[in-house]
C-alpha cells in the first residue's frame, strides 16, 4: 500500500483558501443575479401563473413583450426618455466642459470658493429648491406638462459633471497647454484642440453618468409632467403601468425588463470605451 | 512692460475666465441662489399657488414641527436609515470589495455581475423587489418557508419595510464595491508581507494594515451615504405605492409612507406638502430642514477633502 504523497501544508491551505473564496464569490453572484433571473422568468409567464409560487413558466409567453410594447403610450415614453437623456447629456457636456477647464487650469481669485460652491450644489437634494423652481417653470413660463424644465437647466452646467471633469482635467499636465499657448492658440482653441482629445475618457464617464441619471430620474418627471402622460418618461410611466395592470405581474415584469435592458446594454458597450480610454491615458503618461 | 498693458492683460484674463465660467454662473444664480432665497421667503408665507402670498411669520414652522403628522416619523425613519442602512451598505460594500480582490478566476465576470444591480433604474429595481418580497407569492418567502423560517410581510409590514429597503440598497452596492476595490488595491503589498513575517494572523493584517490604510475611504463612504439618505426618495415612495396596491399613475391621491408612515423620508414631505396639499409655505420649511442637514454633512465631507478627491478620480 502506498500512501498518497502528503501535500505541503502551505499548498493545502492555499487550495482551501481558493475554494472558500470562490464559494463565497458564487454565493454573492447568486445574490446579485437571481433577482434579474426571477424577473425575466416571471415576465414570460401567463398572468395566472405569475400569481403562483412557480419559478419556471409552463408556457413561455414571449408575446408579453409585444403586449407591453403595444401599450398605448409606451413608445412615447421611450421617445421622451431618449430626448431627456440624449439631449440632456449633450447639453451637460457642452456647458460643463469649459467651466471645468477654467476651474482646473485658470488662476483667478475665488477659484477655491467656486469649487466649494460646485460641491455644495452637487450635494443639494433637488427637493430643496423645487417649490420656487416649479413656480418659475409652471406659473411664469407655462412649461409644466413638458420635459423642458428638466432639459433646459442642463445647458447651464451640471455640478456633478463639472466636479468630475475638473478632477479629470487636473491630471492633464500643464506642459501640454503651455505648448499649445506658445504655438499661439487662444484658450478656446487649446481647450478644443489639446484638452478635448485628452479628456475623452473623462467626458465619456460624465456622459454616461448623466445619461443614466436622466434615464433613472423619477422625481423630475413626477413634478413637471405628471399631469400630461404624453410627456412621461419610462421611469415615471413604468410605475403607472403597474397601477393600470395591478394584477398582471407578468406584464409589469416584462415592462421592468424593457426599462432595465437599455441601461445594461449601454454599460456593456461603454465599459469597453472606458477601458480603452484608461489605457490611452496610461500610455500618454 | 508698462503698467497699463499689464492691467489690460489682467482685464482680458478676467473676462476670459468669466466667459468660460458663464454657463455655470447663470446656472448658479437661476437654479441655486435665487430659488434658495425664494424658498426662505416662501417659508414665511401662506401660499397655495393662486392669488398673492400672504405673510404668515413662523406659522409654517410651528405647523411643520407641531401639527404636521408626517414630520417626526420621517425624521425618525431617516435616523434609522442612517444608522442601519448606511452601516450595512458600507460593511457589505467593503466585504464584497475584499472578496472581489481575492477572486483570481474569472475576475472580470464576477466584478461585472456584482456591479450590474447598481445600474438598475430605481423604479424598475423597486418594482422587482416588491415582487420578489411579496409575502404571499414571492420566491423569497417561498424559500424561507421551505427552510422552516418565519416569512415576514416585508413591504406590507411597518416593522419590515425598512429592512426590505435595506435589502434593495445592499443589492445595489456596486458603487461602494468599486471605491473599496480601488482603495484595497492601493494598499502597498510590502506592508502585508512585513506583517506576515511578523507572524500576524489574517485578522490582524486586516485590522492593523488594511483598515488604517483605507479609513479615509470608509469615512468618504459613510458621509456620502448619509447625504444620499437625505435624498432618499424614489425607492421608498414607489415601494409604498406599489405595495399598497394604489391604482392609477398620477398618484395625487396616494398618502406616502405605506405601511403606517414607515417609509416616509424628508424629500417625500416636500412633495406631499407642496404638490398634494398645495401648502407651499410648509413645504419650504421642510426643504430648509433638508438643506441644513445636507449642508452640514457636506461641510463634514469637505473637511476630509482628500477622500472626496480620490473617490472623484476613480
Amino acid at each position: 500500500m502506498t500512501r498518497p504523497a502528503p501535500s505541503p501544508p502551505g499548498r493545502r491551505t492555499a487550495l482551501l483558501h481558493w475554494i472558500a473564496v470562490h464559494a463565497l464569490g458564487v454565493a454573492a453572484a447568486l445574490f446579485f443575479t437571481l433577482p434579474f433571473l426571477f424577473v425575466v422568468l416571471t415576465s414570460l409567464m401567463s398572468d395566472q401563473q405569475a400569481l403562483t409560487r412557480d419559478l419556471v413558466p409552463d408556457t413561455w409567453q414571449w408575446d408579453n413583450y409585444r403586449t407591453v410594447w403595444d401599450t398605448p403610450g409606451f413608445l412615447t415614453w421611450w421617445r421622451n426618455t431618449l430626448l431627456y437623456a440624449g439631449l440632456g447629456t449633450v447639453l451637460t457636456v457642452v456647458s460643463s466642459l469649459p467651466v471645468a477647464y477654467a476651474l482646473a487650469k485658470f488662476r483667478f481669485r475665488g477659484r477655491n470658493l467656486s469649487v466649494m460652491l460646485v460641491i455644495s450644489m452637487m450635494m443639494l437634494p433637488p427637493q430643496v429648491v423645487v417649490i420656487p423652481m416649479y413656480l418659475f417653470w409652471a406659473k411664469q413660463l407655462d412649461l409644466s406638462g413638458t420635459l423642458w424644465p428638466l432639459i433646459v437647466p442642463m445647458a447651464f452646467g451640471d455640478a456633478f459633471s463639472i466636479f468630475l471633469l475638473r478632477q479629470f482635467l487636473l491630471t492633464i499636465p500643464d506642459e501640454y497647454l503651455d505648448a499649445a499657448r506658445v504655438d499661439g492658440c487662444g484658450e478656446l482653441r487649446t481647450l478644443l484642440r489639446v484638452v478635448l482629445p485628452m479628456a475623452r475618457p473623462g467626458i465619456a464617464a460624465v456622459a454616461l453618468f448623466q445619461f443614466f441619471y436622466a434615464w433613472n430620474d423619477y422625481f423630475g418627471p413626477q413634478i413637471y409632467t405628471s399631469e400630461n402622460p404624453a410627456a412621461w418618461t419610462l421611469s415615471y410611466g413604468l410605475e403607472s403601468f403597474k397601477g393600470a395592470h395591478h394584477t398582471d405581474w407578468n406584464l409589469t415584469m416584462a415592462a421592468t425588463v424593457l426599462v432595465m435592458a437599455p441601461v445594461i446594454l449601454v454599460f456593456f458597450f461603454a465599459q469597453k470605451a472606458f477601458v480603452e480610454g484608461v489605457t490611452l491615458t496610461g500610455t500618454k503618461g | 512692460m508698462p503698467t497699463h498693458t499689464l492691467r489690460a492683460k489682467h482685464r482680458t484674463s478676467t473676462l476670459r475666465t468669466l466667459a468660460f465660467l458663464s454657463p455655470w454662473l447663470v446656472g448658479f444664480g437661476v437654479f441655486f441662489a435665487y430659488p434658495l432665497v425664494s424658498t426662505l421667503y416662501f417659508s414665511l408665507m401662506r401660499y397655495d399657488g393662486f392669488g398673492v402670498p400672504e405673510f404668515r411669520g413662523a406659522g409654517n414652522w410651528t405647523y411643520v414641527f407641531q401639527d404636521y403628522p408626517m414630520f417626526w416619523p420621517a425624521l425618525r425613519n431617516t435616523l434609522w436609515l442612517v444608522l442601519v442602512m448606511v452601516t450595512c451598505r458600507v460593511v457589505f460594500g467593503l466585504g464584497i470589495g475584499l472578496l472581489v480582490t481575492r477572486i483570481k478566476t474569472a475576475t472580470g465576470v464576477f466584478r461585472t455581475l456584482f456591479y450590474l444591480p447598481y445600474l438598475a433604474p430605481p423604479v424598475a429595481a423597486t418594482l422587482a423587489f416588491v415582487f420578489l418580497l411579496n409575502p404571499g407569492t414571492g420566491p423569497v418567502n417561498s424559500a424561507l418557508e421551505g427552510l422552516g423560517l418565519p416569512a415576514p410581510g416585508w413591504f406590507t409590514d411597518a416593522a419590515w419595510s425598512k429592512p426590505a429597503l435595506t435589502a434593495l440598497a445592499l443589492w445595489g452596492v456596486g458603487d461602494l464595491m468599486v471605491i473599496f476595490m480601488a482603495a484595497l488595491l492601493d494598499v502597498p503589498k510590502e506592508q502585508y508581507e512585513a506583517a506576515a513575517l511578523d507572524g500576524a494572523s489574517p485578522w490582524q493584517r486586516f485590522r492593523f494594515v488594511t483598515l488604517p490604510a483605507i479609513s479615509p475611504i470608509i469615512l468618504f463612504a459613510v458621509v456620502t451615504g448619509v447625504i444620499q439618505t437625505m435624498q432618499y426618495y424614489t425607492q421608498p415612495l414607489v415601494a409604498g405605492k406599489v405595495a399598497s396596491g394604489v391604482i392609477g399613475g398620477s398618484g395625487q391621491q396616494f398618502e406616502p409612507g405605506y405601511p403606517d408612515k414607515s417609509t416616509l423620508t424628508l424629500p417625500q414631505l416636500v412633495h406631499n406638502l407642496g404638490f398634494q396639499r398645495f401648502d407651499y409655505g410648509a413645504a419650504c420649511v421642510v426643504a430648509l430642514v433638508l438643506f441644513a442637514l445636507s449642508m452640514a454633512f457636506t461641510a463634514l465631507l469637505m473637511r476630509s477633502r482628500g477622500g472626496l478627491i480620490q473617490a472623484g478620480d476613480r
